[in-house]
């Protein structure tokens, strides 16, 4: 007799047990009997009934959850090969709905996992790369002023030149959102919200991957092709300037050197003019005096000199002659 | 657990009706496992909060009270649930590389090398490697707003990350830009972290290396090095320039200095021979006559001793050719002047 009353207890605690749940916070439950949703989804979290073992507790996320996509290669507008990784934030705002169309997670994100699949891949391929890159419209970039002193000289393969964004007419934030409203729209019958979509990631295809890199090495080559002719070309610049100025310099000294000694020359003759231009007797002595001094250095010792006895100084070799007739 | 401490619950027991020697034995057995078991539920009802931390308490899931750092109190198996968020603690992500012996779970991802290949503004690639920190900010929101905050955090990193390297050349990326990328990231990393009441609050995004993708390596460093040689294809040309100007400039002032001396020596000469002839000139105009001859014949003295040939004529001479010898002296210079 204990024995079953016991039993009978342990029983009534099993149900009692079974007739209580707890919501938590961030989940909502919707009770199903024998598979059919009964009732209205539990929303508010704490503890509550149900019918034991009739009824079942199915709970669902009431969070933001993530949908992050597989990255997946796909062309864009103008046939690059790139792959992209999207990520997603949505939650189930329907639960009633979402429970009878989707059950549970794993079909929802497969079924996100195709929508925003393909919306992905019709926007991509809309859109030229740089719609997906660049995000505002007219951004001006800062510019290393060492590296690209004269870049508007160097073009790039695309005639961009190097050191500046590539045009864009969207953008990608409103690819985004071409993305994200078409799809949202797809997912709302499954009582979810879609509440925004982002790319998170990118990159090249490893097959256009080396074509870039090549465009990269070579807009390289050419900046560094620049730095050495500007190198060479200030050098040059610089010895030019060495020449100019070393011409200036001695023709400038050579005119001075002149000018001062034509001064000193001038000088000299104007004092030498005005001594012996004093007087006229001053001039004749002059005439005199110089005469004698040029003899000195004109008759040398292997000159031959033929002197007359009438000179001044053989006169008296012939004759003593008188004293009235000297001079 | 000894006997003896048992046997109060042995009494309590015992009215449930099995025979006596039956319950005892089951007793025995039993009461250890029902003394563990009370042993854990004592010890599941108390909990710490460590000094960095909060815990956030839920009763049958609902949620109560955000509990301060020190001991506490809980209704123990699973109706009182208790989850400790370390809310003073700096987090670290880490995008691109990882370090080790990290605690926070999201701290790094399984695939860095996945992370930090990005295509910039002018279609080149760089890759990047960066550190976000943040802290968790508003506990509830982090618990129950969003599922997997941390990885939500990641990609929402990623993704903003290359918004702003896709708006930016790769000579800003790499070089002059990175700060405005850090601070651009911190503005739209806070932002979304808001709109998405993931409950967390973003520190600061430091990028780490940034570097070109390694078969461009090579490329970059020719552009530094085309930089350097630049730098010293002029400064040699400094070089040489100074080399030579300043010395150029040198020697012109010592021309113009030594120039400046000739003109000096000019005049002092003239000057010098003026008073000179001056002295000379007034004893000359007192016997102009007897000084001028004196002078003459004063200097045909000096003059004549030297001269090896000297042949004085008759004056009724008349050709005098016969007397020279042409032969030893070609270019015989006949010296008229003398004869006044």
């Amino acid at each position: 007799m204990n024995r079953f009353l016991l039993i009978v207890a342990a029983l009534v605690a099993y149900l009692l047990f079974n007739a209580f749940y707890t919501v938590g916070e961030a989940q909502q439950v919707i009770l199903t009997q024998f598979g059919k949703p009964v009732g209205e989804p539990k929303t508010e979290a704490g503890l509550k009934m149900k019918l034991p073992f009739i009824q079942t507790v199915n709970r669902i996320d009431k969070r933001v959850l993530e949908w992050d996509g597989s990255p997946s290669d796909m062309p864009t507008k103008d046939k690059l090969y790139i792959s992209v990784d999207l990520f997603a934030r949505w939650r189930i705002i329907d639960p009633m709905a979402y429970f009878l169309r989707m059950r549970d997670e794993r079909s929802a994100l497969s079924r996100l996992d195709d929508i925003l699949g393909s919306e992905t891949r019709n926007a991509v391929a809309k859109h030229e790369l740089i719609e997906i890159v660049r995000t505002t419209k007219d951004r001006i970039p800062l510019k290393d002023p060492i590296l690209l002193e004269n870049a508007e000289a160097t073009k790039g393969e695309d005639s961009t030149p190097i050191g500046s964004l590539v045009p864009i007419r969207k953008g990608r934030e409103q690819v985004e959102q071409e993305i994200f409203k078409a799809a949202a729209e797809k997912v709302k019958v499954f009582g979810i919200e879609l509440l925004d979509i982002r790319f998170k990631r990118i990159n090249y295809n490893d097959s256009v991957q080396p074509k870039i890199f090549e465009r990269m090495i070579s807009e390289r080559r050419q900046i560094a092709e620049r730095f050495r002719s500007e190198g060479n070309g200030e050098a040059a610049r610089i010895r030019g300037n060495m020449t100019r100025d070393l011409n200036r310099i001695q023709s400038e000294a050579y005119r001075k050197v002149e000018e001062i000694r034509g001064e000193g020359d001038a000088k000299a003759a104007e004092i030498y003019a005005n001594a012996y231009n004093q007087s006229p007797a001053a001039a004749k002595f002059y005439e005199f005096t110089r005469t004698m001094d040029a003899y000195k250095s004109i008759v040398t010792q292997d000159s031959t000199v033929v002197l007359s006895t009438d000179s001044d100084l053989f006169k008296y070799l012939k004759e003593a002659g008188s004293p009235s007739t000297t001079q | 657990m000894s006997k003896e401490s048992s046997a109060p619950l042995l009494k309590w027991r015992s009215p449930v009706g099995i025979s006596p020697v039956q319950s005892f034995l089951r007793l025995f057995h039993a009461a250890p496992i029902v003394l563990i078991l009370l042993a854990i539920v004592a010890w599941s009802s108390w909990y710490t909060v460590p000094s960095d931390s909060v815990a956030v308490l839920q009763r049958f899931g609902k949620y109560q009270a955000e509990i301060p750092p020190g001991l506490h109190f809980k209704i123990p198996l699973g109706v009182d649930v208790a989850t400790i968020l370390p809310v003073k603690r700096q987090l670290k992500q880490e995008f691109g590389f990882y370090t080790d012996n990290a605690t926070n779970p999201d701290q790094y991802s399984d695939t860095p090398e996945e992370e930090s290949p990005m295509v910039t503004g002018d279609l080149n690639a760089a890759l990047l490697e960066w550190v976000v920190q943040y802290r968790i900010s508003e506990p509830t929101k982090y618990l129950f707003a969003v599922r997997e905050p941390g990885q939500t955090l990641r990609d929402v990193s990623e993704s903003v990350m290359r918004e702003a390297v896709g708006d930016r050349t790769v000579d800003e990326v790499l070089t002059i830009g990175r700060q405005e990328i850090e601070a651009e990231a911190l503005i739209l990393m806070q932002q979304l972290a808001t709109r998405y009441e993931m409950g967390v609050s973003i520190d600061q995004v430091q990028l780490k290396n940034i570097n070109p993708p390694a078969p461009v390596q090579d490329s970059f460093n020719e552009v530094n090095q085309a930089q350097q040689e630049k730098e010293r294809l002029i400064n040699e040309a400094r070089r040489d320039y100074n080399r030579v100007i300043p010395l150029a400039e040198g020697e012109k002032d010592q021309r113009i200095r030594e120039a400046e001396g000739y003109r000096l020596k000019r005049i002092n000469e003239a000057e010098g021979d003026v008073a000179r002839f001056n002295a000379v000139l007034t004893e000359y105009q007192k016997a102009p006559e007897v000084t001028q001859r004196r002078l003459y014949i004063e200097t045909l003295q000096t003059i004549l001793p030297d001269v090896q040939n000297k042949v004085v004529v008759d004056e009724n001479m008349q050709g005098i050719l016969p007397l020279l010898n042409l032969n030893r002296q070609l270019p015989q210079p006949t010296s008229q002047e003398a004869s006044q």
